[in-house]
């Protein structure tokens, strides 16, 4: 087992490749009470279109199957794994993302138990047509309650909006029809390509003895065989480099407009340190140009064209990225209009050295503020490394980070070609 | 497993202090009580909002945000909320501890100075709040009050309170009233900011690797009121029994497309009560957790919802259950959470089912002392209820409770009121 020591960051990270294939990260974390674990598979939504373990064909799924897929995972021959976690004292649950599923269990007591329950339920599918039958029906309140959520619909608008073929574009649930036409034979087909060993990670982080859980892992991995398996064969069409619709707008029992404006991301292709750089550098732009603190924002809080649901992010995966912008407001055609116009002063305007680095000094206390939460570090180093890059290098990046990266970045990544707005109006 | 809390009053400020390594931040929290009163109800909410548009040293909201990035992006928060029949005001505070940066600025010291700031030097103009600001944060409020709306979820469970609890100030909305926005002046939001600061009780607490004799001084050196603060003691619970008459339902439509079923009942049980642990139980196996009555049997069994959970709110004593069902589902529904109540009530769950339920309380428990924001909230509890229960005290009360105290506080429970919206006939 490899040890890793961030000193600044007061953190010993231990790490793993077991015979198998899977990844295992360890991090101690001192005068915790809890233990929290997390069994993750690179396999999200975009991941519709592949070629089968085994088998020569690609072949094109039902939309929302890997998040189906996570809901049927929870049941075995004995039942409800929900069952077997409260028992053991722990709280279990599982997410899935579009290019991540997650399973997951805090606990203050028993960790080694639930880790073994953890392992072994991820490890195990059991599937029924009769289960598989009665899924749809929750998975479709599932559904439905999303499609009443207006913060959901405009945001999934705006990604619509962006992408002409890629995945990304479709609602992580599916629809109510494409649910439909998920079977117990192709969850199984899902199953035995996404869920072996080689394209997963453990991360186990909390009150516990790294040693301890290693030996625990490995005998009960040791324990268990799996197919031989090469690379997985993904397949994405080829995605324009212009947004796919400039303008949404959706009619729904609203009394207060909502209004989200995109960018795409021109160049998806960055893993690695590359990504991490980028991620964070037009991050940072995001709040200079519309942070809190910037002239920007308290024009547009003094101008009503915003309140305190205002928000931005960015976020980037390999093949697809944007950064989204916007929140509820009474004037959703005024907001864009003056977003625009902004924007587009905002790069062709030098970048404020001081007014930088003030931004970067945020930044890190944001970060050291995230590694509180065993939740955050275990999610978000998962999915790190997924992309080849490590959470615990965030400060040094950020540290590497100059005036002249983010003015050439700004000028790129701000593309009116990519811009694109949804709304959700009252009806 | 739990951390020392030291309290003291400094300045008419109750200080809860928890001294712990765990975290790379520090956290404080300022909660400020008041009952519920219809009057004032509005005003209070507009408060903490204009608060943090400027004070004396930094008179505008950018020049504070802009000095919050300074200090490694320190962060705050002002919310409001309810608990039992009080309005909360709540400002939060989260800023590095220098110890994990090259820089050594003390961080901690100048966020609680910023803090007393907003609370006791704000920005104003001829001796009232500045007017630009008022109208920017009616606005913002107003809006927040609309969004309660379109937020299908939180709206029914707005109405299902204002519904059940329509003569007692539990049933008032913690946001104000939109229609009551437009007439308040600068002067009247004033005169209720400075009845804040004299009537109102504040809770101050500060977590983190602190010292407990250090911020006692910084508090004794900030937060100091011009004249004598007379916090009103603890609004009295209301102890009366609640009978329930006849079973209250209130159908509403919308053009949605899930229906939301969100039925309120009484408990008879508050937080100061010997039986809140078999309260706490009760809820656990009823409709707490995925392995709870309610999860099982409207979720797995019947395929009814993706969520069918029930939610207790300890210093009213009320218990909440709510479910999102298709509109054709609501007798099928509300049968299968009948049932529950009744089972639970006929003694009818297993030990197995108590031993499940006691873990996962308890794990609860300890997992919010991990973080920071949430062993206030459990301390919180206590400066509300005005009764001491420690986190040793909460694991022991909650292993001691025995199958007939739950059936006992099963017993008590009535259904208030059952509130549906659903979707417009066509």
């Amino acid at each position: 087992m490899e040890k890793i020591v961030f000193e600044q960051l007061n953190e010993t990270l231990y790490h793993d490749t077991l015979e198998n294939g899977l990844e295992v990260y360890i991090l101690p974390k001192q005068g915790f009470n809890k233990t929290y674990a997390t069994f993750t598979t690179k396999y999200g939504s975009i991941d519709n279109h592949f070629v089968p373990i085994g088998e020569e064909e690609a072949l094109k799924v039902p939309d929302g199957i890997a998040h189906f897929l996570e809901h049927k995972m929870f049941e075995d021959e004995e039942g409800d794994v929900f069952q077997l976690f409260s028992k053991q004292g722990a709280s279990a649950n599982a997410f899935t993302s579009f290019t991540r599923t997650a399973y997951l269990f805090s606990s203050t007591s028993e960790i080694e138990k639930n880790l073994q329950t953890l392992l072994d339920f991820v490890q195990h599918p059991y599937f029924t047509e009769e289960s598989v039958e009665k899924e749809k029906g929750i998975i479709n309140q599932e559904i439905t309650m999303y499609d009443d959520n207006s913060d959901w619909r405009v945001y999934f608008g705006v990604i619509e909006n962006m992408y002409k073929n890629h995945p990304v574009k479709i609602d992580i649930a599916g629809t109510i029809e494409s649910i439909d036409k998920i079977t117990k034979d192709l969850l199984y087909t899902c199953y035995e390509t996404f869920y072996h060993p080689k394209n997963m990670v453990l991360f186990v982080v909390g009150s516990l003895e790294p040693n301890q859980i290693i030996e625990l892992v490995k005998k009960n991995q040791g324990k268990k065989t799996f197919k031989e398996m090469g690379d997985i064969q993904r397949i994405f069409d080829s995605e324009p480099d212009k947004v796919a619709k400039k303008k949404e707008v959706i009619r729904m029992s609203v009394q207060t407009p909502k209004c989200l404006v995109g960018f795409k991301e021109k160049n998806p292709n960055r893993q690695g340190n590359e990504l991490l750089k980028h991620e964070l550098a037009i991050n940072i732009l995001l709040d200079i140009m519309l942070g809190q603190s910037s002239n920007n924002y308290e024009q547009l809080y003094n101008e009503g064209l915003i309140d305190n649901t205002f928000s931005f992010d960015y976020s980037a995966e390999l093949g697809f990225g944007f950064s989204i912008i916007g929140g509820d407001t009474t004037e959703p055609d005024r907001l864009v209009t003056s977003l625009e116009k902004l924007i587009q002063s905002f790069v062709n305007t030098p970048l404020d050295k001081k007014v930088f680095e003030r931004a970067i000094k945020k930044k890190i206390g944001a970060y050291m503020r995230s590694l509180n939460s065993p939740e955050f570090i275990a999610n978000q180093f998962t999915r790190y490394q997924f992309n080849e890059m490590n959470l615990f290098d965030v400060v040094e990046v950020l540290e590497e980070l100059t005036v002249e990266e983010l003015e050439q970045k700004m000028k790129e990544h701000f593309d009116p070609e990519m811009f694109t707005v949804c709304q959700v109006l009252p009806k | 497993m739990n951390n020392e809390v030291k309290e003291t009053e400094v300045n008419g400020i109750n200080l809860h202090v928890v001294e712990t390594k765990k975290y790379k931040t520090n956290t404080i929290v300022l909660h400020i009580k008041s009952p519920l009163v219809r009057e004032a109800v509005t005003k209070r909410a507009l408060l903490p909002y204009i608060l943090q548009n400027g004070t004396e040293r930094f008179p505008t909201r950018k020049a504070i945000r802009s000095y919050l990035d300074e200090l490694y992006g320190a962060t705050l928060s002002v919310d409001v909320g309810k608990k039992g029949e009080n309005q909360i005001l709540s400002f939060r505070m989260d800023v590095s501890n220098e110890n994990f940066l090259k820089d050594k600025t003390p961080l901690l010291e100048e966020a609680i100075k910023l803090l007393a700031d907003i609370i006791l030097h704000p920005t104003l103009e001829s001796g009232v709040f500045k007017s630009q600001v008022v109208t920017n944060e009616k606005r913002n409020l107003k809006q927040q009050i609309q969004s309660i709306f379109d937020d299908k979820l939180r709206y029914a469970n707005m109405r299902v309170t204002e519904e059940m609890c329509k003569d007692e100030p539990y049933g008032l909305s913690v946001w104000g009233y939109e229609d009551e926005l437009d007439a308040i002046t600068e002067g009247e939001l004033f005169e209720q900011y400075n009845s804040m600061l004299t009537n109102d009780s504040f809770d101050l607490f500060v977590v983190g690797d602190v010292n407990n004799s250090d911020i006692n001084r910084m508090v004794q050196n900030y937060f100091v009121f011009e004249g004598d603060r007379k916090p009103i003691t603890n609004s009295v619970e209301n102890k009366q029994k609640q009978e329930v008459s006849k079973e209250n339902v209130v159908f509403e439509e919308q053009d949605i497309k899930q229906g939301k079923l969100h039925i309120g009942f009484r408990t008879n049980t508050t937080f100061n009560d010997d039986d809140y642990f078999a309260m706490q139980m009760f809820n656990g196996i009823f409709g707490g957790f995925s392995h709870s009555k309610l999860f099982i049997n409207v979720r797995e069994k019947a395929s009814l919802a993706y969520y069918a959970s029930s939610r207790y709110e300890s210093h009213k004593g009320i218990l909440m259950v709510m479910s999102g069902i298709e509109f054709s589902k609501y007798d099928q529904a509300v049968s299968i959470i009948k049932e529950q109540l009744g089972s639970m009530q006929n003694g009818d769950f297993t030990d197995e089912e108590i031993v499940q339920t006691k873990a996962v309380l308890k794990n609860q428990v300890l997992e919010t002392i991990d973080v920071a924001k949430g062993h206030v909230e459990l301390l919180y509890h206590n400066s509300i209820a005005n009764k001491t229960r420690s986190v040793s005290d909460w694991l022991t009360g909650i292993d001691n409770v025995k199958k007939e105290d739950i059936v006992k506080v099963a017993e008590q429970i009535q259904l208030d009121t059952i509130y549906f919206l659903k979707g417009k006939e066509e």
